[in-house]
């Protein structure tokens, strides 16, 4: 409110007094001026003192108080006061459900009357209220409003349709709502019929198998009518909608196509885009032979190209749309390349994602230019920018074969640059290179070794290991290079000691007589000072190995390597299928799925492209969603498999076969062999696969007996600690506790500054409170009380201030609080109501504490009982969250959450993600169960809650969220 | 479907906050203020997703205006909304600052209960929403009068209202150009494209139905085959859009562009042309470093197009390295300045007719550093403004029907003007 007062100080001078001076109000008292103003006689006064109220609700204050006297003000013919008071009503109808009674009166009176603009207003309105009580009575205003003689009223109600069946989904059915919408959509009116389409849409939505909008020739006609006509914003309902809708054959395909092509040509990006997904999808459906085929796919890449002339938002918007559409179908723009080149002033977010649609144009008929492009860009100044310019040099050279030696020269040029990051970015992509063409460029190796000091990136790193590694026969000093790592072993991140490791073991292989003593030395320090299991693993078996057949080692170790494909980061095909079919969405902008961030059961239904019919119509695809262990990994929303032994699945941890598509099937559970074991996920082991190689560690497990002895390791113990995950690897780390926050502000107070945070120390929840004398004089008898709350909070004892608080003096002040108080339900969840009493008067204010105060000690599961809870939990009641930019790898996560009482019960890896399973329970005995999903590389968490109580699980990830960035 | 909308100052201070839907709380008002506006990095992505939920924003000027949702919106509507949201503001009060929006809360909070319902955009057309919400609260209409504006809000051309009458009727084409090129040091086109509109402004009674063409390659080359011998050159139209009162599928069907025009000003066309576009500048630009101390910096501009012409606000920014510590310049035409702030040189000449050359040569001198990362050598870029179209576009003929009222298509008065400027100019040295 500062801003309002120094602008009302401002204008106070200027001659002219406007709406500003709204924002102006929040001195003392002022509840109650306004209480009168709202009573007074004048009409104008009132309007004016309906607008102050507007404003204090703008900037968040509360002025619920106000609300009978602000009802009281609705009856009014002035049109702006009923407006700003329905916008009030808006507000706070749901928090004062029975005073919101009040309204209803005038509500239905304007619902009759003559003026069809107030007829509009008073039923638009009345939807946006939600509670109970109101939606009975608006039944009938709304049945009269759909059958409306005025349009504007008739396109209002269909969406108010919309908003009860919201609130209501059972009343909307009851009263037979849907079939008078169903049959708005054969009005007379365009704008009523696109309303009607998106509510009607909207609605079918949350009812995936009702067959709401019964999609038949006859209704998609009219809907094609009524696109020509209507406003740009229902053009896109009604595109949107068409898009759901599966052709009966070819022929009727291509006369929808044919009318929506002249959309293209709209002004507005989305309604292009829109149409682009229609025909993206009816167009799957055409002979590939067909003339009007070939037209189609020519008339597409113009409007496609004109998007990126918009606003830059929007062509961000395109920009990953076009993404998908490129992966799909190459061929529409694979001429326009130009287009994507990089402008200097374009925003970095629409740079990065042309760079990425440049790379997969590229080919050999234009890849001189994109080369030129690539080199320019390697020099600007946004790193991110930069480092994805110089790995695209390295991807261009994979794909077009022809192009290599020249990315390869124009790397090494970068490299000669000496800027860091661009140094370290080219050997990671050279090394790529060097797996696609083996023995081709090894001529520039030594510049590589060059530059090894300034490495300083994990990735870096890795690759460099790896290309001394690969080629330690070619460089003399290997075994030096190599040792020189070795020093710093215990500081690398796992990646890097797993690439040496590796990379010493190749050393030894190829140079067994003087590297003996750097082999033994990594292969203690993986097996005997690691605490990483992947490295442990790795380490016992190339011990194992080495110690029992040097000629099989040789075999393996060094065993070619299969070259990598061409094209990276493929959206996988039935995602991208899906994605297709969201074209113009949030879901084709983050390439994710709906069910992926959208909550609950809106958009978990499945869209996938039709068949061509062809091809025969009974093609069922197999629902992504429970395809676990099928094509596609990530777009499975369910988060453990729901089909098969639950129970084994998750005991087994890691020794079950991991659920990947790996095309071998070499690591298929207990029987395999020694040998055969390292059959498997060895050439990730060996080459590439620098990211570690969780495969590996699946296998090993299965095979402790044969284990000798003569490594020293205690044969069990790796095995124990691969089970027992949550038995606390490394040290368990305190609770978390939030900074201390100013709770209240010593000018509400008298002077008296209070802040303060919660901690929970040893099983006791204590409330840390800083109490700050800002008078001038003396502070005497506190006392401290809590209002009810969600988990009964309360203090266990009085407030101890002995010494009263002279002016200035600060004293601190813990104050143990116990779990057995009055209960009721706070919103939010973990709201808590303080009364403070001193001797100059009472005090009130709120705080919100973190609810891991409230994770008792022996919140640990069995992990028998965790499986059957999570399948006894019920699917909706659970919940997902992101937690971004954490950089904390699963371990130190789980570690972390340990402190405060958030226990891991198991964790199991696949495809390189680690899932770890955890369990709370709260001081009132609710469990909450938690999967968290974590990505090496990738700083964004997804964390799944399953919790009886689901109120919980948003306080609960908050608090995740701030143990784990703390 | 958009769950709210906010706007809030530079400091992250809501002006307007409307919710839509249940889904977004408060908290969300907060959430984008913490995580985009207070961000400490620079934004990466207009589209944001925090705790499951994923706001849009745009900035005007200081001004953000985030839209949120927690649904799988089209993310593409949401933009085209806020930008629409802020042609509606400016066409009701102008530019959008904090304090006219603060001046116009009440105002802005109606349009919002208007244009958006339950999130799903409505009607946006300022004409027709200027008949109804006005900025000096609203008049007392008769009954007709009411009729008149819900049948307009809702109807088919949405655009324009009936019984406008105009002693003299007509109309002003403004072609308006931006020609962009991207060359590379050694005189090479790396891409080059002009985007074009069509603005027309027109005062006519009634409602016209008009018709507009132009000299697009298609539609000579159709008529050239009939026998009619095409006339002059046609260009080659790689995509247009048009306002939303054109028919797009007689278009789609005939190439014809034909519609009953908005009253006042509209942007009738938008296109996009690749081929055959006349570059009026060349820039040769020659960069040599003399030393770690010294750049000389030389730059010809020539002027390509009838010497008759003039071209007029010409501006050549040629950059400089951060650590300039000196410049000296010297020009044969216009005034040159070093801006430290803006680490470049600005070249400025009033006019200059077609067919001419100019040059400007400069002495930069650099502080010494041990920086290892070499300059981006950022491109030379140019403004401009001609008068005539860079891509080519010639406006054959608007022909105006009225058939109710008595005025024909020789009673209007026409006017027809080109314009173009430099778009995104850029050579690389």
């Amino acid at each position: 409110m500062e801003w309002a007062n120094q602008l009302c100080e401002n204008r106070q001078f200027g001659s002219k007094m406007t709406d500003s001076k709204y924002f102006t109000t929040t001195k003392k008292g002022e509840i109650f001026e306004l209480k009168a103003e709202l009573n007074s006689d004048k009409k104008e006064k009132k309007k004016e003192a309906v607008k102050k109220v507007i404003a204090s609700m703008t900037v968040g204050k509360d002025v619920s108080a106000l609300f009978p006297d602000v009802v009281n003000c609705m009856q009014t013919d002035n049109l702006e006061l009923k407006k700003l008071v329905y916008l009030y009503l808006m507000n706070y109808a749901k928090s004062q459900p029975d005073m919101a009674i009040m309204a209803v009166n005038t509500f239905v009176k304007d619902c009759e009357d003559p003026n069809p603009l107030i007829r509009a207003l008073a039923v638009r309105t009345m939807g946006c209220i939600r509670v109970d009580k109101i939606t009975e009575y608006l039944c009938e205003p709304l049945r009269k409003c759909l059958k409306d003689e005025d349009p504007y009223v008739r396109k209002t109600a269909a969406v108010c349709v919309a908003k009860l069946h919201d609130i209501n989904a059972q009343l909307v059915e009851d009263q037979g709502f849907l079939d008078t919408l169903k049959d708005l959509i054969s009005d007379s009116n365009p704008m009523v019929v696109a309303n009607a389409v998106a509510a009607l849409s909207e609605i079918a939505e949350s009812h995936p198998n009702s067959n709401l909008l019964d999609l038949n020739p006859q209704s998609i006609n009219k809907l094609l009518t009524a696109l020509n006509e209507c406003t740009e914003w229902g053009q896109i309902f009604i595109l949107d909608c068409l898009a759901n809708y599966t052709p009966r054959d070819d022929r009727e395909s291509q006369s929808i196509c044919e009318r929506v092509t002249p959309r293209l040509s709209h002004a507005n990006s989305a309604v292009v885009l829109s149409a682009v997904k229609v025909l993206m999808k009816f167009m799957e459906m055409l002979p590939k032979d067909l003339d009007y085929y070939g037209t189609l796919l020519k008339k597409l890449a113009p409007p496609l190209v004109t998007l990126l002339s918009a606003e830059p938002e929007l062509q961000y918007v395109a920009l990953r749309n076009i993404n998908l559409i490129v992966q799909k179908r190459p061929e529409i723009l694979k001429h326009e390349m130009k287009v994507f080149f990089v402008k200097y002033n374009d925003p970095i977010y629409v740079k990065l994602e042309k760079l990425d649609i440049m790379i997969r144009l590229a080919s050999q008929a234009n890849i001189a230019q994109v080369l030129a492009e690539l080199k320019e860009y390697a020099t600007e100044v946004d790193v991110d920018f930069v480092r994805k310019a110089v790995r695209a040099i390295g991807r261009c050279a994979i794909k077009v074969e022809q192009s290599a030696e020249r990315c390869v020269s124009t790397l090494l040029d970068l490299i000669q640059t000496k800027v860091n990051y661009v140094v370290q970015e080219a050997i990671v992509v050279i090394k790529d290179i060097f797996r696609k063409y083996p023995n081709k460029y090894e001529s520039v190796i030594a510049t590589l070794c060059e530059n090894l000091d300034s490495l300083d990136e994990p990735e870096a790193r890795a690759a460099m290991i790896w290309i001394v590694g690969e080629y330690a026969e070619r460089i003399d000093n290997a075994d030096e290079l190599l040792e020189s790592f070795l020093e710093g072993f215990h500081d690398e991140s796992t990646q890097v000691q797993l690439q040496l490791l590796t990379a010493i073991v190749k050393l030894f292989l190829k140079k067994p007589t003087e590297t003996q003593e750097l082999v033994q030395q990594v292969l203690s320090l993986a097996t005997q000072d690691s605490d990483n299991p992947d490295l442990r693993d790795r380490g016992y078996i190339y011990w194992r190995l080495l110690s029992t057949d040097p000629v099989a080692a040789k075999e393996v170790v060094l065993a070619e390597k299969p070259l990598i494909s061409e094209e990276t980061d493929l959206i996988e095909p039935t995602l991208l299928e899906e994605l297709i079919c969201h074209i113009g969405t949030l879901a084709s902008v983050y390439h994710k799925p709906p069910s992926a961030f959208v909550e609950g059961s809106r958009g978990v239904m499945h869209k996938r492209l039709p068949a061509r019919t062809g091809s025969g119509e009974g093609t069922e695809c197999p629902d992504v969603g429970n395809a676990a262990g099928g094509s596609a990994p990530e777009a499975a929303p369910s988060i453990i498999p729901s089909q098969g032994d639950l129970l084994g699945d998750l005991l087994n941890l890691d020794l079950a076969p991991p659920t990947t598509t790996g095309p071998t099937p070499s690591t298929s559970g207990m029987q395999m062999g020694g040998m055969d074991l390292l059959g498997g996920g060895l050439e990730s082991l060996l080459g590439g696969d620098i990211g570690g190689s969780p495969a590996m560690g699946a296998g090993f497990g299965a095979a402790p007996a044969v284990m000798p002895a003569s490594l020293n390791a205690p044969v069990g113990g790796g095995l124990g600690d691969l089970f027992d995950l949550g038995g606390g690897v490394g040290m368990p780390m305190g609770a978390y506790i939030p900074p201390k926050t100013v709770w209240l502000p010593a000018m509400k107070a008298k002077g008296l500054e209070i802040s303060g945070t919660f901690a929970r120390r040893a099983g006791v929840i204590q409330m840390e409170l800083v109490l700050t004398n800002k008078a001038m004089s003396v502070m005497t008898d506190f006392a401290i009380q809590f209002n009810r709350n969600s988990f009964g909070l309360a203090p266990a004892g009085p407030l101890q201030v002995l010494t009263p608080l002279g002016p200035n003096q600060t004293i601190e002040v813990s104050l143990p609080l116990s779990t057995v108080g009055p209960v009721m339900k706070m919103d939010p969840l973990n709201n808590l109501q303080v009364a403070v009493k001193n001797n100059i008067d009472v005090f009130y204010f709120s705080c919100q504490y973190p609810i891991s105060m409230l994770f008792v000690e022996d919140g640990k599961m069995e992990r028998q009982v965790f499986l059957a809870t999570w399948k006894d939990i019920p699917n909706d009641n659970e919940s997902q969250f992101q937690i971004q930019d954490c950089h904390l790898n699963s371990e130190a996560a789980s570690n972390k959450l340990q402190g405060s009482n958030i226990f891991t019960i198991a964790k199991r890896t696949v495809e390189g993600q680690d899932m770890l399973y955890m369990s709370i329970k709260l001081s009132n005995g609710i469990w909450v169960l938690a999967e968290l999903k974590v990505q090496a590389g990738n700083p964004n968490y997804t964390i799944s809650l399953k919790c009886r109580a689901p109120e919980v699980s948003q306080c609960v990830f908050q608090c995740y969220e701030a143990v784990l960035k703390n | 479907m958009i769950g709210g909308l906010f706007i809030y100052n530079h400091k992250g201070e809501v002006l307007i906050s409307r919710v839509y839907r249940d889904d977004i709380g408060r908290n969300a008002v907060d959430a984008f203020r913490v995580n985009v506006i207070h961000a400490r990095q620079q934004v990466r992505s207009p589209v944001t997703n925090i705790a499951r939920t994923s706001f849009f924003h745009v900035k005007r000027s200081n001004i953000w205006l985030a839209a949120v949702t927690k649904q799988n919106v089209n993310a593409a509507m949401v933009f085209e909304f806020l930008y629409k949201m802020c042609d509606v503001m400016t066409a009701y009060f102008g530019k959008i600052s904090e304090e006219n929006i603060k001046n116009n809360f009440v105002l802005i909070y109606e349009l919002l209960d208007e244009i958006l319902d339950f999130g799903y955009p409505q009607n946006s057309e300022t004409g027709a929403l200027k008949t109804f919400i006005t900025q000096t609260g609203i008049k007392s209409q008769s009954k007709e009068e009411q009729s008149q504006i819900t049948s307009q809000v809702t109807g088919q051309i949405g655009w324009r209202r009936e019984g406008i009458k105009y002693r003299r009727n007509e109309l002003f084409l403004d072609v308006l150009e931006s020609v962009n090129l991207l060359m590379s040091p050694q005189g090479q086109v790396l891409s080059a494209h002009v985007s074009g509109r069509v603005v027309m402004k027109s005062y006519l009674s009634g409602m016209p139905e008009c018709k507009f063409g132009m000299n697009d390659k298609i539609v000579i080359d159709k008529q050239g085959k009939g026998g009619e011998g095409a006339t002059g050159q046609s260009i080659a139209i790689d995509d247009c859009t048009f306002h939303q009162c054109v028919r797009l599928s007689k278009f789609d069907a005939e190439r014809s562009i034909s519609f009953i025009p908005p009253d006042g000003e509209c942007e009738l066309m938008r296109y996009r042309t690749t081929k055959d576009i006349i570059l009026p500048f060349r820039v040769i630009p020659l960069v040599r470093e003399v030393g770690r101390t010294k750049l000389e910096v030389k730059v010809v501009i020539k002027s390509n197009f009838k010497p008759s012409l003039l071209a007029q606000k010409i501006e050549v920014r040629i950059p400089t390295p951060l650590n300039t510590s000196g410049v000296q310049v010297i020009c044969m035409k216009g005034k040159a300045k070093y801006k430290a702030s803006e680490n470049a040189i600005v070249w400025k000449i009033k006019r200059m007719a077609g067919m001419k050359e100019s040059q400007i040569s400069a002495e930069i001198e650099l502080l010494p550093t041990n920086d290892k990362k070499k300059w981006a050598r950022p491109p030379i870029s140019m403004n401009f403004e001609v008068p005539f179209a860079p891509s080519g576009l010639k406006v054959r003929y608007l022909k105006v029907f009225e058939p109710k009222l008595n005025y024909s298509d020789h009673d209007v008065i026409k006017w027809v003007r080109y314009i173009g400027r430099s778009g995104i100019y850029e050579t690389r040295c």
